[in-house]
């Protein structure tokens, strides 16, 4: 703390010790201290300092003038603008050179005031800005209390110069420490012979009018090292950042902009610099923040695209990809996630289990494994069987409740595609490929095993980890295949429910298996692509439209590229009668309807997106789709021509699927007893015997949509008048049929006559097969 | 390993009929909805259907699978429990010393199939048993009283074999 000012004690006079002892702040300023000054008030301390410094700054600028004449500022200005420029000069000078041309300014030139200063005002020689004189006064007072306090002996005679010392030099510094008023201190000066002390004014208007001062003085004052950089390049960013902190960031930026002008520099002349690491890490992060700021912080003549480049450099040699990758993740992600997705593919995700609910449930085995030594947590509100795993002190993969089947060790994403899937229980379930079975145990665990579950996989080894995991976890309603995905509706089909989670490049789990960094390029995407499309056709094939309650797919990878997941559900919405509905996850990103070339259908948003650095989980992408009739469309839908023509061609090439059996038989004996009924007229009476026999036949009315339409044409009926008859329509059939039936109705009612003619006669061969079929029934 | 009269329990259960079907040497326990289900799929491509229980070898004795446990823990007449410390060596493949016996049950005879449990009644595996109750009483701690026969430390150890 400092002295207090004491008037009535008398000074010690003499060679001793004492009288070379620090007097105190009172007798020290009078020395300073003018008439003038302390005016007919009787000021306080903090006044007095504060009278003082004035005193002295008023000296100071003839000696600075004297010193540097180039800086003078013209004529006209040299009066109001001197205080300032005096202030500046101390700072600029104090930025420049830590040490000599400062203190030889100072009246009281003291080695240890130097070092003192030089301690404190080391840091603070670098700012700009220059404190109002009443914080100037504040600190003073700490930092004399301070210099006292630390100070030995030995220095005590020169404590009296460095409070004097400090007053000029150290207050600018440690004001800077102290307060950010935007720069405004070397306004305060002149303010404060206008103003007591600076105050009326409020900081930014204080900061403006130093900003003008400074570009005025800006010519003059460039020819200062650091003074030019901070003013050439970034002007602005010297005007808003005047407090020390900023100061700092604004030499950084300014060592940055001059980093990044030398980034152009290597290309040129020798290719890539060979940085360490650490270097290279913040020119990517220094690039970046040029980029999202390019139209301040570009250099002339450079356009975007070096930028780019250099960066995509950068990220290719720091995180070990191959430029193919970094380039679909430039155009995946904003440049601000980039950095992120990028660090988050370096670790991995935290380890994850999903508890067995067919032989315990979370919070017992939650409870057993605890009891284990396990840090665990539930995974989520969007899961009631997951646990995160933080560290355990026993080998999570073979604790005794592992053993028994209680847990499965999954990861957070694959829980989604079930979740979106939601079996219902007794339904026909198949998993196109199923390895290792996470996905299919947590399938049977959800239809508390009824039901039946065909879990199959291409390939025969993984194989054995699905069967093993099936009969650990106690599942009983699987059977276990080795069929290539594409091979499936002709081996089985006509299932409620099929889950396809696609082979693919893996880049969502790059965290897990880092070669695929460089492994990955343009051919392995698309043959990816490729064989994603054909599963995905033989999936939707799979299904059957008119299960009771199901007729959905789920389509997922662990990928994130727009070519394997999107891009592949669009080429099945164009193909097939399937539409997207909503995976019911309610988290994650929404699947891109537009990207680059691509532009797919609106309903892609309902698809979802999940990334390891927003979601904490491996990267993913998960799309639910609805079967709404098992025809095959052989043309583009909706092409109402074709498909009025072309029923008969359905028909025929239908004929070998099993599943469709039914309708296929169906229709066929419709068009039998069509050809054999040419002779008849459409009236209702008829077409009731028709279908009377066809019922009677007990074969069930399978027919949706457009299908129905193409029956009842041949029958020669309306559609809605064939429902009303039917049997065994079900709603949703009905509801598809009246839409679809206003569309067909016209062209019946035109065309009623002609198809029967046209289309009686049927090949020889096609009428003896039916022919045969009817007879075998 | 006998579960007696129980193996109609396991036949005829209250959600079906179940049955038992021999494919590439191995047993398959499952119902017949699968049963059916499973025909569709040509016999080399088909690798396993519901629960496998055991396997003919190739001189034709059948050895259990411990994948069977669940199925049979719960009909077992003769129970042996076993306790914690002894649980990981169990796991590992190890016979049971009398020093781990927990309890056994009453009229246990001489080489009779059992199934081991833990202190917490879960079900560890199969074994026979080396003494009847009353001798087990009697010997010495460092004596084996049940052999291993099977454990559910073999889904990790031999995942191989279980297909």
């Amino acid at each position: 703390m400092g002295r207090k000012l004491d008037p009535s004690k008398k000074l010690k006079k003499g060679p001793g010790k004492k009288t070379r002892k620090q007097q105190g702040a009172e007798t020290e300023l009078a020395k300073f201290i003018t008439d003038e000054d302390t005016g007919s008030k009787r000021l306080s301390s903090r006044a007095r300092k504060r009278a003082a410094k004035r005193i002295q700054s008023l000296k100071k600028p003839k000696d600075v003038a004297e010193e540097k004449p180039k800086k003078g500022f013209t004529d006209e200005n040299s009066k109001w603008l001197k205080p300032s420029k005096r202030k500046r000069k101390i700072d600029e000078q104090e930025s420049e050179d830590d040490s000599d041309e400062h203190w030889e300014e100072e009246d009281d030139d003291e080695e240890e005031e130097e070092k003192v200063v030089e301690k404190k005002g080391g840091k603070d020689q670098q700012k700009k800005g220059v404190k109002g004189v009443k914080k100037e006064a504040d600190d003073e007072d700490d930092d004399d209390g301070d210099d006292d306090d630390d100070e030995d002996d030995d220095d005590g005679d020169d404590d009296d110069d460095e409070g004097d010392d400090d007053d000029d030099g150290d207050d600018d510094d440690d004001d800077d420490d102290m307060v950010d008023d935007y720069g405004v201190q070397d306004d305060s000066d002149e303010a404060a012979e206008d103003d007591s002390d600076g105050e009326d004014l409020l900081p930014i208007e204080r900061a403006a009018k130093k900003e003008k001062k400074q570009k005025k003085s800006k010519a003059p004052d460039s020819d200062e090292d650091d003074d030019d950089e901070e003013d050439e390049d970034d002007d602005e960013e010297e005007e808003e950042q005047e407090s020390d902190a900023d100061m700092d960031e604004e030499d950084e930026l300014k060592t940055n902009i001059d980093e990044e002008d030398k980034f152009r520099l290597p290309k040129p002349e020798e290719g890539l610099l060979p940085l360490d690491l650490k270097a290279i890490y913040q020119r990517i992060k220094d690039n970046i923040d040029l980029l999202c700021n390019f139209s301040t912080k570009r250099e002339e003549g450079k356009d975007r695209a070096d930028y780019i480049s250099l960066l995509k450099k950068d990220l290719c040699t720091y995180y070990s990809y191959n430029e193919f990758l970094i380039e679909k993740f430039m155009d995946l992600f904003p440049l601000s996630e980039l950095v992120d997705f990028l660090e988050a593919n370096e670790i991995h995700r935290p380890v994850t289990i999903r508890t067995n609910t067919l032989k315990t449930r979370r919070r017992d085995l939650a409870q057993a494994l605890i009891n284990r030594g396990v840090n665990l947590d539930p995974l989520g509100k969007w899961s009631k069987v997951g646990l995160v795993i933080y560290d355990s002190s026993v080998p999570i993969g073979a604790t005794p409740e592992y053993l028994a089947g209680h847990y499965m060790l999954q990861g957070a994403s694959s829980f989604l595609p079930v979740m979106a899937l939601s079996p219902q229980e007794g339904e026909l379930v198949l998993d196109m490929s199923s390895a290792p079975g996470g996905k299919t145990t947590y399938i049977a665990q959800l239809m508390r095993n009824t039901g039946v579950i065909v879990a199959n996989d291409a390939n025969a080894e993984r194989l054995k980890s699905v069967v093993g995991n099936i009969h650990r976890l106690g599942v009983t309603n699987t059977v276990v295949c080795n069929y290539d995905g594409r091979e499936f509706p002709k081996v089985m089909g006509g299932f409620d429910r099929v889950l396809l989670d696609a082979p693919c490049s893996g880049t969502g789990v790059i965290a897990k298996d880092p070669a695929v960094k460089t492994s990955k390029d343009e051919v392995d995407i698309n043959r990816c692509a490729h064989l994603q499309k054909e599963l995905i056709l033989s999936a939707i094939d799979s299904v059957n439209a008119d299960s009771p309650s199901g007729g959905y797919l789920v389509y997922c990878t662990c990928s994130i590229t727009v070519e394997e997941n999107e891009w592949v559900v669009d080429y099945a919405l164009k193909k097939r009668n399937v539409k997207l509905v909503p995976t019911g996850l309610d988290f994650g990103k929404e699947g891109f309807t537009n990207f680059k070339k691509f532009r797919f259908h609106p309903t892609l948003r309902l698809t979802r997106r999940f990334y390891s650095h927003s979601h904490n989980m491996d990267g993913f992408f998960v799309a639910k789709l609805k079967k709404f009739s098992n025809i095959i469309p052989t043309a583009p839908p909706g092409n109402e021509d074709e498909k009025a023509e072309a029923p008969e061609t359905t028909a025929a090439t239908e004929a070998p699927e099993e599943k469709r059996s039914n309708s296929d038989k169906t229709k066929k004996t419709v068009l039998n007893k069509a050809g054999g009924l040419k002779q008849e007229n459409k009236a209702n009476g008829t077409a009731v015997t028709k279908k009377a026999i066809i019922n009677s036949q007990g074969k069930k009315e399978l027919h949706t949509g457009p299908k129905k339409a193409k029956v009842a044409k041949m029958d020669g009926e309306t559609v809605k008048g064939t429902e009303a008859k039917k049997a065994t329509d079900d709603g949703k059939a009905s509801k598809a049929d009246t839409k679809e039936g206003s569309r067909f109705e016209k062209k019946q009612a035109t065309k009623r006559k002609t198809p029967m003619k046209a289309k009686n006669r049927m090949g020889k061969n096609k009428f003896n097969k039916l022919k045969h079929m009817l007879q075998k029934q | 390993m006998s579960i007696g009269e129980n193996i109609k329990l396991l036949v005829d259960r209250p959600d079906g009929v179940y049955c038992f079907r021999l494919h590439h040497d191995r047993v398959y326990y499952m119902s017949e909805k699968i049963l059916k289900l499973a025909t569709n799929f040509s016999r080399d491509k088909l690798m396993s259907v519901g629960t496998c229980f055991g396997k003919f070898t190739k001189t034709k004795k059948f050895r259990l699978h411990i994948t069977a446990l669940d199925f049979l823990a719960p009909y077992a007449k003769f129970k042996v429990w076993v306790k914690p410390g002894t649980e990981q060596s169990f796991l590992y493949g190890n016979h049971v010393l009398k020093s781990g016996l927990g309890r056994i049950t009453e009229n246990t005879m001489q080489y009779q199939g059992v199934v081991v449990y833990s202190m917490a009644d879960v079900p560890l595996g199969f074994g026979v048993a080396a003494k009847s109750t009353q001798e087990c009483r009697r010997v010495d701690p460092m004596s084996i009283v049940v052999f291993h026969q099977a454990d559910v430390g073999e889904f990790i150890r031999n995942e191989e074999t279980l297909t």
